[in-house]
């Protein structure tokens, strides 16, 4: 591998970014961001889990037979989350409570098995650790502007407090309920993916029809 | 012709190499929109037919002509009715005063004018604000501006209930011609319909404003539940003791959005769309069909719980945005199948998810909108099987 540690780090942040690019993890991205909070906890939970997992199955991979590397991965995976999971309701009771089953499903999201496999069973411990934080981080940030838009805009406030005063409360500002349903985060998610390749060009595809032009003649 | 002579001399300045080229779409679409188009087919097959896209959005136009009439004189009945009993305010109560107009509701110019007053201001945000998209998207991606987007606001504007509050209408179209239309390549890529898209934006992401009783007429005070949600709550038969007959809500004296209570006014739209055979008569079948079948086993199952159960489809028909929907989108070419088996369930699929909506889903009462979505989506699948089904039958044949 040619990369250095920072571009491992710094990679899946815009450039090959686990959601905007390889459009991986899209289902919890829908799920736990209509509040910045949640975002961020999601975020930090499978920050950690990406890297300590790569971590560890890195250590293992020249134990693991390749026949059953899923089913090790996996179990390593799901010890991580489940530490997270008691972590989390111990600590912070309410935001797990609202997390509620996204975060034993950390365990299937595609990021965390994805790096596992493509990273982490080809390269020495270190450099997979921060290739799965680099991802993880990745994710969490394309959560944070996620969850930032729908917040703000959803509810008028951001980490819980206010900046938008509503209508209700006697404000200003309408808030738009259909930032607070999940399938907003689609079109949110679309429209980074829009900002972001037109901001970076080469990450556009080749499209897959091209339109036949006949000559006049 | 001072105007042809005006075009012709600023021409070079739009075309390739002009001083203003960047601005052509706007030129074309200005041009376009006085005359004919000049561009004609170049390559094969030479096939001309005199209808194209600017005759074909036209026509839609023109036959949505009823329904503004009926929707203007009805905004208008409605809110002078209203007025009796809560008293007017506002600038639109002042401009009558002035013009010495009044508010008799037995006055039809009155009522009129009124309806102007609501219906003008939205339309004429509509096409601003997404006018303006249009234009932007067409100079950066250098597209033209077609006359598809005059289609797109006027029954935009039609299906708003006339209290909407103005920059709800202009973020709706923005939604609808940005996420339905513009991010797909323009008009003839859009696989959704752009106006209803814009429509269903807002009554997620603003439900205060676009649903309930008090929206339907534009008076401080009013409470007007629309013939759906009646039936909804308390079974159609009780429409009847709230004074409201068939034949209201087939003419669209009632409460509902500004262009689409009226049954009959859609009909005649519809009638001039299918002589001029803009819409397929396929599509329409298929709907009727769909609609009228699955509201008879509806009756025939029945239920003592949900009087929804009971609607017969002549009620179906008429209350809502059925007709309209039926009319001005169901056969919107674009968004439908493309082909001929494909048309019948399409229009079949959308029948039978208005019913579903209206009768078994307790969240929504009106499901035309919804309905008409969800057949787009699944517009390029049934078209795909289709195909594929034709493919496999002529293997066989030559098997």
């Amino acid at each position: 591998m040619a990369q250095t540690r920072r571009q491992m780090l710094v990679d899946p942040l815009v450039d090959n970014n686990p959601i905007t690019l390889q459009v991986l993890g899209i289902c919890s991205a829908l799920a736990v961001t209509s509040s910045l909070q949640v975002s961020f906890v999601m975020a930090i939970a499978v920050t950690l889990v990406t890297g300590f997992s790569s971590m560890f199955i890195s250590m293992l991979r020249n134990h693991i037979p390749g026949s059953i590397r899923i089913i090790v991965q996996m179990v390593i995976i799901a010890s991580l989350v489940i530490i997270v999971d008691q972590v989390l309701k111990a600590y912070a009771f309410e935001i797990s409570k609202t997390l509620s089953v996204f975060v034993g499903l950390i365990i299937t999201n595609c990021i965390v098995m994805g790096r596992a496999e493509a990273f982490a069973m080809k390269n020495p411990p270190v450099a997979s650790f921060i290739d799965g934080v680099g991802n993880g981080l990745g994710y969490g940030l394309i959560l944070m502007l996620v969850g930032f838009i729908r917040e703000l805009f959803g509810a008028g406030s951001l980490f819980g407090f206010n900046i938008l005063q509503t209508v209700n409360n006697g404000g200003w500002y309408v808030p738009n309920g259909m930032l607070l349903l999940p399938p907003s985060a689609f079109f949110i998610i679309g429209l980074l993916i829009w900002a972001f390749r037109t901001w970076k060009p080469e990450q556009v595809e080749e499209p897959e029809y091209k339109i036949q032009v006949v000559d006049a003649h | 012709m001072g105007l042809r002579n005006f075009f012709d001399r600023i021409e070079p300045l739009f075309v390739k190499g002009g001083k203003y080229e960047k601005l052509f779409p706007v030129y074309e679409m200005v041009e376009s929109f006085l005359y004919t188009p000049k561009t004609v087919t170049t390559a094969a097959p030479h096939a001309r037919s005199y209808i194209d896209m600017k005759r074909i959005m036209t026509y839609v136009v023109i036959a949505t002509i009823p329904c503004i009439l009926v929707g203007l004189y009805n905004i208008g009945f409605q809110a002078n009715h209203a007025i009796a009993t809560y008293g007017a305010s506002g600038w639109r109560a002042w401009i009558i005063e002035a013009l010495g107009i009044g508010f008799n509701p037995a006055n039809p110019f009155a009522n009129f004018v009124h309806g102007l007053l609501y219906f003008l201001p939205i339309y004429i945000t509509t096409l601003v604000a997404g006018g303006i998209c249009e234009v932007v998207f067409a100079t950066v991606r250098g597209h033209e501006v077609n006359e598809g987007f005059l289609v797109t606001s006027m029954l935009y504007a039609l299906i708003l209930p006339p209290s909407a509050p103005l920059w709800q209408v202009a973020l709706g179209i923005v939604f609808g011609v940005v996420i339905g239309k513009e991010v797909f390549g323009g008009t003839g890529k859009n696989f959704l319909n752009p106006a209803l898209t814009g429509r269903a934006f807002l009554y997620f992401a603003y439900p205060a404003q676009m649903s309930g009783d008090t929206i339907w007429t534009p008076v401080d005070g009013f409470s007007g539940a629309t013939a759906l949600s009646v039936s909804a709550s308390d079974g159609y038969a009780q429409l009847a003791a709230q004074g409201m007959t068939w034949m209201d809500s087939f003419l669209g004296i009632i409460q509902g959005s500004i262009g689409e209570t009226s049954t009959l006014a859609c009909l005649i739209g519809l009638a001039f769309l299918l002589v001029t055979k803009i819409a397929n008569w396929r599509l329409v079948v298929g709907c009727l069909a769909g609609m009228i079948a699955f509201s008879t086993l509806l009756n025939l199952i029945g239920s003592d719980t949900n009087p929804m159960f009971a609607m017969p489809w002549y009620w179906h028909l008429v209350v809502g945005g059925y007709a309209f929907g039926l009319a001005f989108m169901v056969t919107e070419p674009v968004s439908a199948s493309h082909t001929n088996m494909g048309r019948y369930i399409y229009g079949a699929l959308i029948g039978f998810m208005v019913v579903m909506i209206r009768v078994i889903n307790p969240a929504f009462p009106e499901g035309m909108m919804l309905a008409i979505l969800f057949g787009n989506v699944f517009a390029p699948l049934i078209d795909y099987f289709v195909v594929q089904a034709n493919i496999k039958r002529r293997a066989k044949r030559n098997a």
